[in-house]
């Protein structure tokens, strides 16, 4: 199965290992992915605060460059970020059509053109549940991942907006990445908030606004005694992995949840080895919570980063887990 | 067409929903308070989003722009999912900031800033770069308050996710050219 493949800049730095472990599963679950040439940055949420015809036009000159006689029709990106700018271009440039015209006068002065709804623009979760499915992916499970509890989180931008019925799954309550889960072995657990906000680009402007939406992710999936939480967009990654030593010295919690990508579970349960995964580059080490599905899985421990004590800060209640 | 009750000015309802796509809906808001109520930062909101509208409706803005509302959303959608006219609020969301910038009436400058030294390294690359975006940005803004995430930066860099070189695209001139051209037909 043959898809044009569309990377975004997360991929090449913080969820690098998206990339990786996207890569390590694609060829034996025979996905073929043809990186669109030359793409650029989809904007993320900063471009269209500022210009919205621009924004248009930078997304749609990765719908301009994917599109072609000789190209595969489904543009996949693994980053729901990307996922969305892609999929929102395509459905309102062919919805509103000043828009549309607008963003192809545009395209024009660099010689391109994009016929709106010409690609199928998809989730990479949506290529593998439902073009890979979740039989032929179960078949491939030659190390279940028994006992692991797994909160399933979906974030946002997977899911909505809805774009007339064009959701990959339920807006509130999707349950996909539950089922692929439990494919795979691992004990799915309930969770709440699993389409909630990770507080998104909130770190970088109000890191108070976003620690508290952080930490109620983690308390909710703690309270489940969830093992660790899996995601599928690099922001939620991002947010709940590199900003847990934040959240649990502001808020006096002390959470220790790894954080791992849905593609580098599926790539354990294959037999996979993690490091093949880039599992071990997470900032929250998965180490210790990955022994639970056998010795086959040996991680190197990530160095300790020392906690310091810091005593200006006021005294806040403490949550315990467990 | 009038899109409102009563007699008043309608200019500023207008220009917003001039600049949305799908914003004609906004006159049809119910203030049911489902967006509020959905909204993850709307206790950080000076505005809910239902308060906005009525604003917006009222022609107030001045109020509404200088609103730090539009700022803390996090672009989540559930208000858009959820509302029962189909508003594209997280859109009209985008339009207030675009327009408070302009207008220069937002005085908090980190949200603004950040999202211009991150459109500032899309011009220059054509693609984000983590590293340049916050060391730029934070050392600009309150560095002190940010000593803190010093040492997560670090890690990520030994942990190999964040690169210190940007990457440039080879049609960077093909895609300036696009944007200028964008901005121009805009009248931006």
């Amino acid at each position: 199965m043959r898809y044009g493949y569309y990377p975004g800049c997360s991929l090449t730095g913080t969820a690098r290992p998206y990339e990786v472990s996207t890569k390590a599963i694609a060829g034996p679950l025979g996905l073929t992915f043809e990186e669109v040439e030359d793409w650029n940055c989809c904007g993320a949420t900063e471009y269209m605060s500022l210009n919205k015809t621009a924004a248009y036009a930078l997304v749609a000159r990765n719908l301009a460059l994917a599109a072609g006689e000789d190209k595969p029709k489904d543009l996949v990106a693994p980053c729901s970020l990307c996922y969305l700018n892609l999929r929102k271009t395509n459905h309102y440039m062919a919805k509103y059509k000043s828009l549309g015209k607008m963003t192809n006068q545009a395209l024009a002065a660099g010689g391109l053109h994009y016929t709106p709804g010409s690609l199928n623009v998809r989730h990479l979760i949506d290529v593998i549940v439902n073009d890979v499915g979740y039989e032929a992916l179960g078949a491939r499970v030659t190390r279940p991942l028994t006992g692991l509890r797994v909160a399933p989180y979906y974030g946002c931008l997977l899911v909505r907006p809805d774009l007339n019925g064009g959701s990959f799954d339920d807006t509130e309550y999707p349950t996909h990445l539950d089922r692929l889960m439990e494919t795979l072995g691992a004990e799915v657990v309930d969770f709440p908030l699993k389409t909630h906000c990770c507080g998104g680009h909130m770190t970088q402007i109000s890191a108070e606004t976003a620690y508290e939406l952080i930490r109620r992710l983690l308390h909710n999936a703690a309270e489940y005694r969830a093992d660790l939480l899996v995601t599928l967009c690099p922001m939620c990654q991002f947010n709940l992995d590199a900003y847990q030593t934040q959240v649990n010295r502001h808020l006096g919690t002390d959470f220790h949840l790894p954080i791992l990508y849905f593609t580098q579970m599926i790539g354990l349960a294959m037999g996979m080895e993690p490091k093949a995964l880039a599992i071990g580059q997470e900032i929250v080490s998965a180490a210790s919570v990955l022994r639970k599905i056998g010795t086959a899985v040996e991680v190197e421990e990530a160095p300790q980063t020392r906690r310091k004590r810091d005593d200006k800060s006021l005294p806040m209640p403490r949550i315990r887990e467990g | 067409m009038s899109r409102s009750l009563g007699n008043k000015d309608d200019a500023f309802l207008n220009e917003v929903i001039e600049a949305t796509p799908g914003g004609e809906a906004l006159v049809t808001c119910l203030q049911c308070g489902t967006c509020g109520g959905s909204c993850p930062s709307g206790p950080d909101m000076d505005h809910t989003p239902r308060q906005l509208f009525q604003m917006i409706n009222a022609g107030m803005r001045q109020e509404v722009l200088q609103s730090n509302a539009p700022w803390y959303c996090v672009t989540c959608y559930y208000c858009m999912t959820r509302c029962p006219k189909q508003i594209p609020i997280t859109d009209l969301m985008y339009t207030l900031k675009r327009m408070a910038v302009r207008a220069k009436l937002y005085d908090d400058s980190d949200a603004p800033d950040w999202s211009s030294s991150f459109i500032g390294f899309v011009e220059s690359y054509g693609r984000s770069f983590e590293f340049g975006l916050a060391t730029r940005y934070h050392l600009t803004h309150s560095p002190l308050r940010k000593v803190g995430v010093g040492p997560m930066g670090l890690e990520m860099i030994v942990k190999d996710r964040m690169p210190l070189r940007p990457e440039r695209i080879k049609g960077i001139d093909q895609l300036r050219t696009i944007l200028d051209t964008a901005k121009s037909l805009e009248g931006v």
